[in-house]
């Protein structure tokens, strides 16, 4: 009797051995010669990242001004994550392919193993073999390496380019944007990555317009010791119509990596922004050696009638920090969070939103799905804010936790402040776990018990993965698929 | 009926649950075709027979083989043993909310093909099988949309057992207490269900407390499960016996025996 426990234990044991031994798809590192800065953080590596880009003196300016305010900023620790102190020092704030010193004018000018990195990541950037319908801006390291299709969105009159190119091509409108959601000084990551971002991704829809294509920005970390400042802005002008989409994986390597990003959204009267992101940065090894420290500030404001819809499944990093968050400035605008979390391992993920009710009428869901397997620890962290003058704002907030296994952890850290008695807030939550019962019941139908937990979990998922674009979608099942393999006994 | 090869072939099996002996030298015979019902007080062993049987985690084995098609049933995992044709309706069936109907049951339908190096059913003929046993156990066909036993009344989960039983068309079912909290209309359903599968190389045990399920579904051979093993086996007219007396008489008689000697 002891012995059959004993067997199973050990069989439970193994299964979760197997699953975090997995092999991290993406972690290869690309063969390609590179210009890197030495590590280390001063006005002068600002200078020269600026210099880089060939950026006016107005952005330089920017930058140095955001780094001032950085030095007298204190390192933010109320998340619920734990890593050792990071010495940004020690971390080279730019990096590109040699290839793209001299940019290249088209595809065929890229380095052939750019575009081959890009292709074993399965996004082709030869347009023929692209999936129609989608524009990919392909960011490596601290540039952006190609973006596709611009011909047909110029058509539309759809500015989709790399964010370095618009501050030289665009500056009126970087200028009057840029920090307009995120303020430098809003907090320790942004106004870092307000110094030091390199590349991302620009967007402006016209008005009226409504984007032909879905919108991509993928994100890879290729060289060492490099952090990813990465920038995006977008702006959809009154009544317009975007969909966004956004990918990330970095190799597999020993020390942590520093990814900072700032995502801007603006959605002027009537317009609608989706921005739906599938992460998959490095998550380190089974004992949390290794992987991408993920500090993301992502915000989006919205005038009046005007919708912002976060979705996020987000699979890697050894640590994120992370908020997506909608300003209903405007009456009757509408906010929108569908995230699902997956941790395991020994993952740490600290991620949610703010849903800012301003304007009147203004609607937010708030539907956050977290999954914990392994020694992981997943938190929701979510604030609903009614300001005063937001009558009959509405709210509906929904945390669902699952739990795989008996040594990870699940926390729910709702913030709710109501300023307005007109406003109505609604927030539900459940934790529960992949049962026994579940399994078993899947198990005595003859499924076996990986397909049993893939199919649970994404029985759980499903009310977040019908937001995600149906490539996303499809994409996404299949990431946490090989997220969990073997993750149950 | 001796010359016909077992379909499944339990001796002397003891097992536990948390440390607790359970079963306690239990031994059965089942070849193909034939409907044994096993009854019994509370406690006396009934669900975790059929726990024990289709390899629940947490049911140990102390002693004693099973064999199911000639074949040791210990040696394989819950999911080969539903794969090789076993399978348990549940007493209290369990919800997989978010995952549907279809999805489910197309899935396990999958797994049991490719054990046995069979294609995956095509979309449009599981849809057209599938409402068809919708159809036969009498729920709605909007049944195959919704997650699995998610909100089901407690007849409509044990409809959908039934359902799952129909679909995979294993060889050994076990029903666990399939007639508990069904009225009398929905018992019809479950029963004229199980009958319609009743065939010359499909074997039922049918585990239940009361003998108004066997005035519905006919079995050949009626078991006495107390205290970890059977104690009393005989045809259907052993059922109402139980029935008139209760199983009081059955638990004394190693007593009168004691006293006897």
């Amino acid at each position: 009797m002891c012995l059959f426990l004993a067997k199973v234990g050990f069989y439970m044991t193994e299964q979760i051995d197997k699953a975090l031994a997995r092999e991290y798809e993406a972690g290869f590192v690309s063969d390609v010669e590179s210009e890197t800065f030495e590590p280390g953080l001063d006005e002068s590596v600002i200078q020269r990242i600026s210099e880089m880009k060939g950026e006016p003196e107005w952005m330089l300016e920017w930058r140095l001004s955001a780094f001032r305010e950085w030095l007298k900023m204190e390192e933010p620790d109320w998340a619920l994550v734990d890593y050792p102190k990071i010495d940004f020092q020690a971390i080279s704030y730019y990096s590109a392919p040699k290839s793209m010193k001299d940019k290249p004018k088209s595809l065929d000018e890229v380095d052939p193993e750019l575009l081959r990195t890009y292709e074993k990541l399965g996004i082709p950037l030869i347009e023929q073999q692209m999936l129609a319908g989608i524009a990919v801006d392909a960011v490596f390291d601290s540039v952006s390496v190609v973006t596709t299709f611009r011909d047909k969105l110029e058509e539309a009159g759809v500015i989709f380019c790399p964010i370095s190119e618009a501050i030289k091509k665009h500056p009126e409108l970087v200028k009057k944007y840029i920090g307009s959601v995120v303020p430098k000084k809003d907090n320790y990551y942004a106004a870092l990555n307000c110094a030091v971002f390199t590349d991302g991704s620009f967007v402006y829809i016209p008005k009226g317009t409504r984007c032909p294509m879905e919108l991509s920005t993928y994100f890879r970390i290729n060289e060492q010791n490099t952090g990813q400042f990465e920038r995006t802005l977008i702006i959809a002008d009154e009544g317009s119509h975007v969909s966004y989409l956004e990918g990330c994986t970095a190799p597999q390597r020993d020390e942590n990596q520093l990814h900072a990003a700032v995502v801007e959204l603006v959605a002027m009267d009537n317009a609608e922004i989706k921005y739906s992101t599938v992460q998959n940065w490095y998550p380190g090894d089974e004992n949390g050696k290794g992987g991408i420290y993920n500090f993301v500030t992502k915000r989006g404001i919205c005038h009046t009638s005007a919708k912002i819809s976060w979705t996020q499944v987000e699979t890697g990093s050894a640590v994120t920090w992370k908020y997506p968050s909608c300003i209903l400035k405007g009456d009757n605008s509408v906010g929108e969070f569908y995230s699902v979390a997956l941790t395991r391992g020994r993952q740490q993920a600290d991620t949610g939103t703010k849903m800012i009710h301003i304007g009147k009428n203004t609607k937010s869901t708030i539907i956050a799905k977290g999954i914990s397997a392994g020694k992981s620890n997943g938190s929701y962290r979510g604030l609903v804010r009614m300001n005063p003058g937001a009558d009959g704002a509405r709210n509906f907030t929904q945390c669902d936790s699952l739990l795989i296994g008996d040594q990870c952890g699940a926390h729910t850290f709702p913030y709710v402040e109501s300023r307005n008695p007109s406003a109505i807030i609604e927030h539900e939550a459940t934790t529960s776990k992949v049962s026994d019962e579940q399994m078993f019941l899947c198990r005595q139908r003859g499924l076996d018990p990986e397909k049993a937990v893939s199919m649970i979990v994404n029985g759980f998922c499903k009310e977040v993965f019908k937001e995600l674009p149906m490539e996303f979608a499809v994409e996404a099942g299949k990431l946490l698929e090989i997220s969990l393999e073997g993750s149950v006994g | 009926m001796s010359n016909t090869k077992s379909l499944l072939t339990i001796e002397d099996l003891y097992a536990s649950v948390e440390e607790k002996q359970i079963l306690k030298g239990l031994s059965l015979d089942i070849k193909p075709g034939e409907v044994h019902a096993i009854m019994g007080p509370n406690g006396a062993g009934k669900s975790t027979l059929g726990y024990v049987l289709s390899g629940r985690d947490g049911y140990a084995v102390d002693d004693g083989s099973v064999t199911l098609n000639g074949e040791d049933l210990f040696e394989m995992e819950t999911e080969e043993r539903a794969r090789a044709g076993l399978f348990l309706a549940f007493q209290y069936p369990v919800e997989i909310p978010g995952v549907s109907n279809l999805e489910f049951l197309k899935a396990s339908v999958d797994a049991q093909r490719e054990a046995r190096g069979e294609d995956a059913i095509t979309s449009a003929d599981f849809l057209k099988e599938a409402k068809a046993a919708c159809k036969q156990v009498n729920l709605p066909i909007s049944f195959l949309k919704r997650g699995v036993n998610e909100g089901f009344s407690g007849g409509e989960k044990k409809r959908n057992e039934l359902m799952q039983m129909l679909l995979l068309k294993p060889q050994l079912c076990i029903l666990d207490e399939t007639d508990s909290g069904l009225d009398i209309d929905a018992l019809q359903v479950v029963a004229e269900g199980v009958n319609s599968q009743r065939s010359a190389d499909r074997s039922f045990i049918v585990v239940t407390h009361y003998q108004r399920l066997l005035d519905y579904i006919k079995p050949d051979f009626v078991h006495v499960l107390s205290d970890g093993k059977i104690v009393k086996s005989g045809d259907a007219s052993l059922a109402h016996e139980l029935e008139a007396q209760g199983y009081a008489w059955l638990q004394k008689e190693p007593a009168e025996d004691e006293l006897e000697g």
